[in-house]
């Protein structure tokens, strides 16, 4: 019972492997591109998870700040990759991505 | 606040991240799959409060819902035609994208589950964490912060280049 009511390192850890694998799963098995983006974005946040709880655990400052610059570089990801997939559908009026097989129009 | 109500909110708040992280990928529609993500972001922001990192929380609903969900909500509305009225999305590889799922969790709770016990340090961080971070940013990561800011700046110039609308382009066809 202790294991359970008392809320500690593991706990968030199980929560972002949860959230990692799940992220995982998306990128692996959907066709659509922005649902890829969707697992990219759970797998940031999985990785920010853990460094949190390091962080925590710690009690250093790095992790927060390293998550901090992850929030960043996910927004920039982001923007970029919707360009891209936009484009993408303005060559091929889909964006499936297993039907994306040429660089050229 | 007593040490049972703080875990039971935290049981509630894992509860709602891992069930719409769920939702998200399993979702055949696309839109479904967008709203979920919302309410996974919010569970994970509510984590980062448990975690004493309140400023990255707050960072992480102004960035994430605010900005990143809108623009992938924008991207479905952009690449799925008016007339075609369910928006789907197909799946490929289940089988082997189940089986990596599952042995995925299941190693990474087993190793974090029978590798001994973590020591936590002496110092763990209390309470808010807002002046620390002001701290750090205009002390050791002054560097890392700047380039940060100017990625930021490169990336959404080209984000807004390549995704303009392209008059001579249109006029070909």
């Amino acid at each position: 019972m202790e294991m359970f009511t008392a809320i500690g390192l593991n706990h968030f850890l199980t929560i972002s492997a949860i959230l990692f694998s799940l992220g995982m799963y998306a990128v692996m098995t959907r066709k659509n591109a922005i649902v890829i983006l969707m697992g990219v974005e759970l797998i940031m946040n999985a990785a920010n998870i853990n460094f949190l709880t390091f962080s925590k655990y710690n009690g250093g400052m790095e992790g927060v700040m390293i998550s901090l610059f992850v929030i960043v570089l996910a927004a920039a990801e982001a923007a970029v990759a919707l360009a891209i997939v936009i484009n993408i559908f303005k060559t091929f009026k889909t964006v499936d991505v297993s039907s994306v097989d040429t660089m050229k129009e | 606040m007593n040490q049972l109500t703080l875990s039971i909110i935290f049981y509630l708040f894992a509860a709602v991240t891992v069930v719409s992280a769920a939702f998200v990928v399993f979702s055949k529609n696309v839109i479904y799959s967008a709203f979920a993500l919302l309410f996974t972001l919010f569970g994970v922001a509510a984590l980062y409060v448990f975690l004493s990192a309140d400023f990255i929380a707050i960072t992480q609903l102004v960035v994430y819902v605010g900005g990143i969900l809108v623009l992938l909500l924008f991207g479905v509305m952009f690449t799925n035609t008016i007339m075609q009225t369910d928006i789907k999305t197909d799946v490929m590889h289940v089988v082997p994208g189940t089986i990596l799922l599952i042995l995925m969790i299941a190693g990474m709770l087993y190793t974090f589950y029978t590798t001994g016990d973590w020591m936590p340090g002496e110092a763990q961080l209390q309470g808010s964490v807002v002046q620390r971070i002001g701290i750090e940013t205009m002390s050791r990561y002054m560097l890392p912060f700047e380039m940060a800011s100017v990625v930021l700046l490169v990336a959404l110039l080209g984000a807004a280049f390549l995704a303009r609308y392209d008059k001579a382009h249109k006029n070909e066809h």
